[in-house]
C-alpha cells in the first residue's frame, strides 16, 4: 500500500507525460504480481469499486471529527478524501498488501463497507489512506488516461502497444498474464469476444509530397470531422471501440443496434440527421457518457461512414490490398439508417484531388484522405500508406493577454498564452494555446511577457495588450462556457506578428462569422 | 488597564509603552523573530535577540530602527519583560509580560521539533497565551522532516539527469534544508541563489554549520553541470528567468503548506516537501493545554479552527484578526 500511496504521488506531480510513464515503469519492475495489476487496474478504471460514496464518507469521519472542525478543514483543503486522509485521527504505519485491500473491498456487502472502511483508516498512514479512499470512491484523479497506463506497461516489457491494446479488452485484472508476457513469458491468447484491433493511421502530406507519387495507385475519400472507431460485431458481442482501444459502447447504443452482421469495421462516428452531417460540437454532446437519454438519441442520432472492413465474418482481411477490402466492404449488408459507406472520389490528377480539397461542399468535411490501393491493413502510423490532407487552418489574428508559466523543460518560461480579440473597445479572450511556436519565439514571447506585465495573478500574468500572434486552429463552434461564446479546437500559435499594430487584430464579430453553418 | 490590548499598530502594552511585532512604524518596539512580517524597518527603539538584531541589520541595513537594544531580562515602565527561545527561526523568541493587570505569553511563531539552528520551545505559563495559528487546522500534521529530505535524495537518485530546483524562504527554511541534507548524508556542495547568500553567512558565522555551499550563479553555456545537483532558491525566483539555467529541473518546495496537494499545485511543484517551522495542529493544541492559560488569544492563520477547538475544550479564547501578518509567507 505505501508503493501504491507514493505511485499516486509521483503521477500527481509530475506534469509532463514522460516523467509519469518512467514513474509507472518503476512502478511495474519493483512491485510484484498481483499488486501491479490492480494498480494498473485503478489508472485504467477497470477496477470495479464504486459503492463506496462521498455521503458514506462524510458518516464516517463525522463520527470521528468535530463537524465545525471537518468543515473548516475541508474548505481549506478542497477534496474530500484528501481532507479526511488528513483530518482522521490517529495515525499508524500499517502497510498491508494492495491485493488484500482491493480484494476486500470488492468482497465486503455495502452494509458492512463503513466498518471495513473505518478499521483500515484507523491502521494506515495520512499518505496510504489518501490513496485507499481514492481507491474505494473510483477516479483516481492522477492525469493518467488508460492509454498511457498502457503505454507504460509496452515500455516496461517493450512490447508492441498495439498488441496489448488488441489484448485488453479479453484480460482482466489483475492481469497476472499480461506481466508475465512484459517478463519474457508467454503472449496471453485472446479469449474475448469481439476484441479490439489496432487501427491504421495515416501520416500528413501535401501537394509538394504528392507530386512524386502516380495518382493511379491510390483512391481518395473525404475526411470526415467525427472521431475514428472500430466498430465490432462477434456471435452477438457488439462493441463501438475509439483509436486507442477505449470502449465507448455504452455512449451510443443506436449505433450498436445498427450492427448485425458479424464483422470489424472501421469509419468515422458522426452525429448524422437524414443525410445532413452535423458539426463535431454535436457530436461531442454524445461522448464521454455511461448512459444516454432517449431524448439525446433522438435530438443527436449517431451514425457510422465506413471506409474498410478488417473481419467479415469468419475472414480475417487485413493482409488483402485496399481495393479487395474495398470490395468487400461494399457487398456488406450494411444498415443504410445508422451505417453508410465513405464514397470514394473520382480524381485523374493530383490537381483533381487539390480541388476537392479546396472545395469539399460541406462544412464538417475537414480534408482528404488518400489510400494505396495495395496496401494491407497495417497496425498503427505506417508511412507511404494513408495519407491525410487537411484543409487548411483557420487563421486569426489575436492580441496576447494573459501568460503562465510552463513546466519541465519550460519551468521559467511564460508558454501557456491566453489571447482575445476585440468586443469594441474591450479584448475577450477566445481561446489558449501553449505550442505552434519555435524555441525562439518562445523566448521572444517570455521576454515580451515579462517586460509587459500589468497584473499578477499566481502563476498567471496580464500583459499590456500589444502583441499579436497569428492563431491556427481546426475547428471553430459556438460554447455557453466561455465568455466569447466560442471554442476552438486545436489551437496554437502560428507565428508573431510584430508587423501588426494590435488594433488591428481581428474582431469577435468576424470570428464568430467563421463558425461553420 | 489591560495588560495586552490589540490596536490598529498591532498588539500594544499600555503599562510598558511599547509594540509587539508592529505592523506599522510605533516609537518602542519589541520583535519576536526575523521575518519581514513581523519585524519591519522604522521603529524608533527596537528591542530583540542579539541574533534578530543583526537580521534585521542584515535585511533592512544598520539604520533599520532610530536605536536598538538586546533583549535581556528588563522592566519597561510598570511590566517586566523577558524573551525565551520560541525553537522557529534562528533568533526567534517568545516575548513574557508581567505587570500589576496580569501576566501574557505571545508566542511570535513557534516550533516543536528539534531545530540545530536555535534553542527549543521554552513553555513559559502566563495568564494569557498569544499564540500563533499559521496552521491551526486539524488537517495538518507535519511528518518527520528527515523522511521528508528521504523524499529529495531518492527523486536526485532516481532522476541524475535532470537538476532539483528547493524553493525555501531566505530565513530559516533554507538553512533547515541545507542542515537536514547534511544530516541525510549529502555531503556534495549545494548551491544557492544569491538572495539566500547573506543569511547562510550569518548562519555559518553564529557557528551553525552548513558544508559547502556555492553561487548558483554560473552563466547559461553550462547548464549541464547542474545535472544531478540540489540547487536552493526563495520561491519568487522561480518565476524568474533564474530558472532557465537549469536542466529539466524538478522544481520542490520546502514548507508546510506543501501537506495540501492543491497548494502544490497551484505552485507549480512537482516534488512537494513538506518541511515546517511552526506548529503544527497536534503540537498547538498540546501546547495550550500544557500551558494551560485563563484565556487563549490566536492570531494569524485559521483562528477559527484553533477557536473551535478552544470552545470544545471549555477553555476561554477570543480572535485577534490582526490585519498585516502574511499568514502564507515563510511558512
Amino acid at each position: 500500500m505505501k508503493r501504491f500511496a507514493q505511485l499516486l504521488e509521483q503521477l500527481a506531480f509530475s506534469p509532463q507525460r514522460t516523467g509519469k510513464t518512467r514513474h509507472l515503469v518503476q512502478y511495474f519492475a519493483a512491485v510484484p504480481d498481483p499488486a501491479r495489476g490492480y494498480a494498473l487496474a485503478a489508472l485504467t478504471g477497470d477496477l470495479a469499486l464504486r459503492k463506496v460514496t462521498p455521503s458514506m464518507l462524510r458518516a464516517l469521519v463525522a463520527e470521528r471529527v468535530d463537524a465545525e472542525l471537518f468543515a473548516l478543514s475541508y474548505d481549506f483543503v478542497g477534496d474530500l478524501a484528501e481532507t479526511i486522509a488528513l483530518i482522521w485521527p490517529g495515525g499508524g504505519g500499517a502497510d498491508p498488501p494492495l491485493p488484500e485491500v482491493v480484494e476486500e473491498l470488492a468482497a465486503t456487502a455495502k452494509t458492512a463497507l463503513p466498518g471495513v472502511i473505518a478499521a483500515r483508516l484507523d491502521t494506515l498512514g495520512p499518505s496510504e489512506r489518501y490513496a485507499y479512499l481514492k481507491l474505494a470512491t473510483g477516479g483516481l484523479r492522477v492525469g493518467v488516461s488508460g492509454r498511457m497506463a498502457r503505454l507504460a506497461v509496452a515500455d516496461f516489457g517493450t512490447l508492441p502497444l498495439t498488441e496489448i491494446e488488441e489484448l485488453w479488452h479479453g484480460l482482466t485484472p489483475p492481469y497476472t498474464s499480461l506481466f508475465t508476457w512484459a517478463e519474457g513469458g508467454a503472449k496471453p491468447v485472446n479469449a474475448a469476444k469481439a476484441p479490439f484491433r489496432p487501427v491504421m493511421l495515416s501520416t500528413p502530406t501535401d501537394a509538394k509530397a504528392l507530386a512524386a507519387l502516380d495518382p493511379a495507385d491510390f483512391s481518395a475519400e473525404w475526411k470526415w470531422d467525427g472521431i475514428r472507431v472500430q466498430a465490432v460485431c462477434d456471435g452477438g458481442v457488439k462493441r463501438l471501440y475509439s483509436r486507442t482501444g477505449e470502449d465507448i459502447s455504452a455512449a451510443f447504443p443506436d449505433v450498436l443496434d445498427a450492427l448485425s452482421h458479424d464483422a470489424v469495421l472501421d469509419g468515422e462516428l458522426l452525429v448524422r440527421r437524414g443525410d445532413a452531417v452535423a458539426p463535431f460540437n454535436d457530436l461531442q454532446k454524445r461522448l464521454g457518457r455511461k448512459t444516454v437519454s432517449a431524448r439525446l438519441l433522438a435530438s443527436h442520432p449517431a451514425a457510422l461512414r465506413v471506409y474498410d472492413v478488417l473481419i467479415d465474418g469468419p475472414d480475417d482481411l487485413r493482409a488483402l490490398p485496399h481495393h479487395a477490402r474495398r470490395a468487400r466492404l461494399e457487398a456488406l449488408p450494411l444498415d443504410p439508417a445508422r451505417i453508410d459507406l465513405s464514397p470514394l472520389l473520382r480524381f485523374d490528377t493530383w490537381d483533381d484531388i487539390a480541388a476537392l480539397r479546396a472545395e469539399p461542399g460541406d462544412p464538417v468535411i475537414e480534408g482528404v484522405m488518400i489510400k494505396h490501393r495495395q496496401s494491407p491493413y497495417l497496425a498503427g502510423r505506417i508511412k507511404g500508406h494513408w495519407f491525410k490532407w487537411k484543409r487548411d487552418p483557420m487563421l486569426i489574428d489575436a492580441v496576447l493577454m494573459y501568460a503562465q508559466r510552463g513546466h519541465g523543460k519550460r519551468s521559467g518560461y511564460y508558454s501557456d498564452f491566453t489571447f482575445g480579440v476585440w468586443d469594441g473597445e474591450a479584448l475577450v479572450p477566445v481561446g489558449k494555446a501553449y505550442f505552434g511556436f519555435t524555441d525562439a519565439e518562445l523566448k521572444e514571447l517570455d521576454r515580451f511577457v515579462r517586460t509587459h506585465t500589468t497584473e499578477r495573478f499566481g502563476p498567471v500574468r496580464a500583459v499590456a495588450p500589444e502583441k499579436v500572434v497569428e492563431v491556427a486552429f481546426e475547428g471553430l463552434a459556438e460554447s455557453s462556457r466561455h465568455k466569447s461564446g466560442l471554442a476552438m479546437r486545436f489551437p496554437r500559435i502560428n507565428r508573431i506578428r510584430d508587423d501588426k499594430p494590435a488594433a488591428e487584430a481581428d474582431t469577435l464579430e468576424t470570428v464568430r462569422a467563421m463558425i461553420p453553418r | 488597564m489591560a495588560i495586552l490590548e490589540n490596536t490598529y499598530a498591532g498588539l500594544f502594552c499600555p503599562a510598558g509603552g511599547f509594540h509587539i511585532d508592529p505592523l506599522r512604524p510605533v516609537d518602542r518596539a519589541l520583535i519576536t523573530h526575523g521575518h519581514a512580517d513581523h519585524a519591519r524597518a522604522g521603529h524608533g527603539a527596537v528591542m530583540a535577540t542579539a541574533q534578530t538584531l543583526d537580521i534585521m541589520a542584515i535585511r533592512y541595513g544598520e539604520a533599520f530602527a532610530g536605536m536598538r537594544q538586546v533583549a535581556t531580562p528588563t522592566r519597561i515602565g510598570d511590566v517586566d519583560v523577558s524573551f525565551h527561545p520560541a525553537g522557529h527561526v534562528l533568533g526567534s523568541a517568545q516575548i513574557h509580560i508581567s505587570g500589576r493587570a496580569g501576566s501574557v505569553t505571545i508566542s511570535g511563531d513557534y516550533s516543536r521539533t528539534a531545530n540545530p539552528a536555535c534553542a527549543p520551545f521554552q513553555p513559559v505559563p502566563a495568564d494569557i497565551f498569544v499564540t500563533e495559528a499559521t496552521f491551526g487546522l486539524p488537517v495538518f500534521r507535519h511528518p518527520d522532516p528527515l523522511d521528508e529530505i528521504g523524499k529529495l535524495l531518492a527523486s536526485v537518485a532516481a532522476q541524475p539527469e535532470r537538476a532539483h530546483l528547493v524553493g525555501a524562504y531566505a530565513l530559516g527554511k533554507a538553512q533547515r534544508v541545507i542542515m537536514l541534507l547534511r544530516d541525510a548524508g549529502w555531503d556534495a556542495p549545494i548551491y544557492i541563489h544569491g538572495a539566500l547568500q547573506r543569511l547562510c553567512d550569518y548562519h555559518i558565522a553564529q557557528g551553525i554549520p552548513l558544508g559547502d555551499l556555492r553561487p548558483a550563479t554560473i552563466d547559461r553555456s553550462t547548464k549541464a553541470q547542474f545535472a544531478g545537483q540540489i540547487i536552493l532558491g526563495p520561491p519568487s525566483a522561480f518565476a524568474a528567468t533564474w530558472a532557465q539555467r537549469f536542466p529539466d529541473p524538478v522544481i520542490c518546495f520546502a514548507s508546510g503548506w506543501m501537506q495540501v496537494r492543491a497548494r502544490a499545485r497551484q505552485r507549480g511543484v512537482e516534488l512537494p516537501l513538506v518541511i515546517s517551522d511552526h506548529v503544527d495542529w497536534p503540537d498547538l493544541t498540546r501546547t495550550i493545554t500544557e500551558l494551560d492559560p485563563a484565556e487563549t488569544w490566536v492570531t494569524h492563520g485559521r483562528e477559527d479552527a484553533v477557536i473551535r477547538w478552544c470552545d470544545l475544550q471549555q477553555r476561554a479564547a477570543r480572535p485577534l484578526r490582526l490585519v498585516g501578518y502574511d499568514d502564507e509567507a515563510e511558512a
